[in-house]
This record gives structure tokens, sequence and C-alpha cells, in this order.
């Protein structure tokens, strides 16, 4: 509870500081109106008016939370309008993204942690993955996938791939990596075959390095997902509707989406870390 | 000891020399030692001497460069994957994620030992240990005295006839130490193993030790093996008898003549 005043304050002191951005960036548009008509504004008029244009430069809290709720609650879930489909339309293609990533960087860690070979070659190529620009690659993914006949889903779950195979493949690395000179010698005392050192000690000293390292790779697989969405002229997603609000300088509606994506990044992230909480106390690692 | 010497391990003129940056470094020079069954033999020697690595050499964790080493009548990595020692480190480097009867478990599961004979084996070797009753706890709820414990016991499970300990009890306090000492004394007369113990204790190699094995750095090498006349019964109390003292005197003595600080 002491924390709460806090957390509220600061909480406040954004919202404040939105507001305030709000009038700032609205009010020329509100003048030109003004001056347009031959009217003047007084200064309450002027507030009022850049809180409640149709399509504001920044839209202030209220209008995006009403935004929010109409596009969550106000719509059909099948509508095209309704935010929940586009979510689901993301959710999908991020979820296949984050699985093949996830399973993508697991494995290739398991690779690079046993064989040399595969350490020297490997890893410099992950590395370099990750530095060319995803919003580079991204059109010619779909572009090379569409010409080969595959649409829909799968490209853009690629793309999350991309991303998200990263960081799982560098804290899986340094998990199975965890086990120390003490604990290898005792597997070999045991003469234990690299197989049951794996399953035995790798693996579960590796936990808590793949959970935090799944909470940073499905937030980049919901990035990888929407940045998918923005190229290919899509008409569902939330990238889709990022960038056709941007085409219509529907502010409001870029700013739900955006939002909505935040939370369901932040929804995947919390799930994630549910499933930490109970993998780790049935581990008996939690305290 | 002497009557039906039975060697189990037997060095002759083990070398191990490890490439560095700055050269050679000799870890081990001429080692020459032979261990009968169920000798209780301690290791001492200042930092560098090759205690640590010459016990390592026995279990095949380290390979020599020169000469021969069997364990059990083979070459040391053979009777390794025959499973011929258990060895107990400093850690005691139990699985966070394993209770304590999950930690024994390990070794057994590995080997392939069937899930009714892990049982009875937990339950003998805890017993011997004694943490009967303490099975089903975490590691971190036991304090480190009992981990150790717990450490031994999962060295102990699988019944090897050889001991390896390096420095089991550096880490723990004197009070702990002293206790845990008995409880090992007690638990080789019990089990009759073959133990090889390093330490850096004075104290604790004579007040363990059947012989007392020194060591001295830069080659590490053997410099004195002293054989102990102690009797086989041992109280805490012996270590005021004017014979421990002498005995540990003439450890001293050797570990003086083979290490000079210059």
């Amino acid at each position: 509870m002491t924390r709460a005043l806090p957390v509220l304050t600061v909480l406040a002191a954004i919202i404040l500081i939105w507001y305030l951005a709000a009038i700032g960036m609205n009010a020329q548009w509100a003048e030109d109106q003004a001056a347009r008509a031959g009217t003047e504004l007084t200064t309450g008029q002027l507030i009022a008016d850049t809180l409640s244009q149709d399509r504001p430069v920044l839209p202030a809290p209220h209008q995006v939370a009403a935004g929010l709720w109409d596009g969550v609650f106000g719509q059909a879930i099948t509508s095209k309008r309704s935010l929940v489909y586009h979510a689901m339309v993301t959710l999908s293609a991020t979820m296949a993204g984050f699985a093949i990533g996830s399973l993508a960087g697991i494995l290739l860690a398991v690779g690079i942690v046993h064989d040399r070979t595969m350490d020297q070659s490997v890893m410099p190529w992950a590395v370099a993955s990750q530095t060319v620009p995803i919003l580079a690659i991204a059109p010619m993914v779909i572009v090379v996938l569409a010409s080969i006949g595959v649409t829909g889903l799968l490209p853009k779950a690629v793309i999350s791939a991309w991303l998200s195979f990263f960081p799982v493949l560098v804290g899986m690395v340094a998990g199975l990596r965890q086990p120390d000179a003490m604990q290898l010698d005792l597997m070999r005392s045991w003469n234990a075959s690299r197989s049951q050192s794996f399953w035995r000690l790798r693996l579960p000293s590796s936990m808590p390095y793949l959970f935090a390292s799944l909470k940073v790779a499905v937030a980049a697989a919901l990035v990888g997902t929407i940045v998918g969405e923005l190229p290919a002229g899509a008409t569902s997603g939330l990238g889709a509707r990022l960038l056709s609000g941007s085409y219509y300088g529907q502010t409001v509606q870029i700013w739900s989406a955006l939002f909505m994506a935040a939370a369901l990044a932040a929804g995947l992230v919390v799930l994630i870390g549910l499933i930490e909480r109970i993998t780790l106390k049935r581990m008996g690692l939690a305290r | 000891m002497s009557s039906g010497a039975d060697p189990v391990i037997t060095a002759r003129g083990v070398d191990l020399t490890f490439p560095t940056a700055d050269g050679p470094v000799h870890a081990l020079k001429g080692v020459d030692l032979t261990i009968n069954r169920g000798d209780f033999v301690s290791f001492i020697g200042p930092s560098g001497c090759g205690k640590t690595t010459f016990l390592r050499t026995i279990a095949a964790l380290e390979t020599p460069t020169g000469g021969s080493l069997t364990v059990n009548g083979m070459p040391a990595d053979e009777a390794r994957k025959a499973r011929a020692y258990g060895y107990v480190f400093q850690a005691p480097g139990l699985y966070p994620w394993r209770t304590i009867s999950g930690n024994i478990s390990l070794p057994l599961e590995i080997m392939g030992f069937s899930k009714a004979d892990r049982a009875e084996r937990i339950a003998r070797v805890l017993d011997l240990v004694d943490l009967a009753g303490f099975g089903g706890k975490f590691p971190w709820q036991l304090s480190g005295g009992m981990q150790q414990r717990a450490s031994i016991a999962r060295a102990l499970a699988f019944d090897a006839d050889i001991l390896l300990m390096d420095e089991p009890f550096g880490a723990l306090d004197e009070i702990v130490r002293d206790r845990l000492n008995e409880a090992l004394l007690e638990l080789w007369r019990k089990t009759q193993k073959t133990i090889g113990f390093v330490t850096h204790s004075i104290p604790e190699a004579v007040y363990l030790s059947t012989r007392i094995v020194v060591m001295s750095p830069r080659p590490g090498r053997i410099t004195k093996v002293i054989e102990s006349t102690l009797p086989a019964e041992r109280p805490l109390e012996i270590r005021d008898t004017p014979e421990f003292i002498a005995l540990s005197h003439e450890v001293r003595e050797g570990l003086r003549e083979g290490h000079s600080y210059d």
C-alpha cells in the first residue's frame, strides 16, 4: 500500500505532461481555424478545442482512452474496426514467430555449447542478422515468400522469429554454460554421457536464463510481427491499423493501436513471468 | 597395513606438465606412491605443490604427461569409467533444484541403478553421514557442514572402494570441522574405504591419516612420506598427546625442508 502513492504520483505526472503537450501541439491548428472563421478564441475555448479535435497532432489521453474503449468494447469482435480482431491477428503471428524463434534459439544454443566449430561459425552470423535493420529485411522476406506462394501468417511469423531467436540464443548459451568446472568434473567422475550431463545439469541450470530471455524474445516477436504487417499492404493486424491510421491522419486510431500493442506485450511478458514462477517453484529454485 | 599389503593406487614416476604462455609448468614431477587397500592417505603441502593435481590425476580428471598410474590395477581413465572412486570437492556442489535425496540419487541415475535400489542406497548413505530424515530437504535448507556431509553421502552411494577428497572441510569453521573429522574417521572404519585426502591443515592430516604425504612446489613432488604411529581408535583428545604433537612436528619439519621461501 505504501507504494501506491509514488506510483500514482508518477502516473499523474505523465498524464499531466501529456495534456500540456497536447494543448501545446494542437493549439496552432485551433488558432488557424479560428483565424479563418474570423473569430477570437478565449483561453478556455482554445484549451477545450485542442483537447477535442478529430485529427489532433497529439490526441489527449481521454481521446485515446475513448478510442481504445470503442475499439475493444464498442465493436463486434469480427469487425474490421475492432481492436480485438486486429490484436488477435497480430497475436497469432506473434505466437507462431515466438515459438519458431525460441525453438531455433534453444537448438542453436545447444549446438554452440557442445560444438566448437558451431560456436565459431554460427555466432557471428547470429550477431550479423541482428545488425541488419528489420525494416529493410521485412519487405524482402514478404516479397520473396509471396513469390513462392507463401502469404498470410507465415511471412509475418518469420520476421517475428528473426527478432526473437537472438535473445533466446544469447541467454541459453550463457545458461547452458552456467555449470562451473567442478560440476562438470563431478559429472566426469561418474562417467556421465554428454546427454546425461545436458538433461540433468546443463538444462536445469539454464532455466532462469531461459525465462529471462523468453521475456525479451516475446516482446521482440511482437515488434517483428507489427513490422511485418507494415509493408505487406495487410488489411488486418495492429501494424495494418497503425499504417492506415497514418495514411488518413487518424492519430487517435494510431495511438489506440499503439496502446493495444503495448498492453498485448505486457500481457505476454506477465504470462511468461507467471510460467517462470511456477516452473522455478516446482524446481525448488524459488524461495 | 604392512601385512597383506594390497596396492590399490600405484604411481610410478608420474609427471604432469601444463603448457602456459610463460613456458611449461611442472605441476608434478617424478611422483612415486603406492596406496594400499584401506589406507587413509593425506596429501599436505603449500599451494602449488600439486597435491590437488595428483588427486585429480588419480581420478583421471587430469592426464599425466609421463610415468604410469594404475587404479585397481587399471589405467586411471579406465578406472574412472569403471566408477572406481567417489570424489568430494571443497564445495558441496549440490544441485539447488534437487532435494538431498535427489542429489544423492543423481550419480545412481547416471549409472543406471533401479529405482528400488536407489531408494535403499539413499537411505543407507544418509544414515551413514547422520542425515537420516533430511532427504526431503533442499540444499539451501541445510547448514554448510550438513551440505558437505550430503556431498560425501553422494560420493558413497554407488559403493566405490576409493574415496578421493579435495579439502572437503576447507570452507567450514573449526568446530564443524572437528565434528566432521571425527565422523569421517568413524565412516572410514565402518566402510573400509581407501581414502585420499587433500588438506593444508597439519592437525587434520595427523588426526585422520594412516600415512601423511608431504609435498613441495616447483616442481610439484613428494618430499616425505610419514607413517602414522597413532592407534586406529582416535578420540579428538588424542590431539593433546605427546605422540600427536611429535607427529605434527615431523610434518611441519617436512614442510619446512621442502619449501624454502625464496
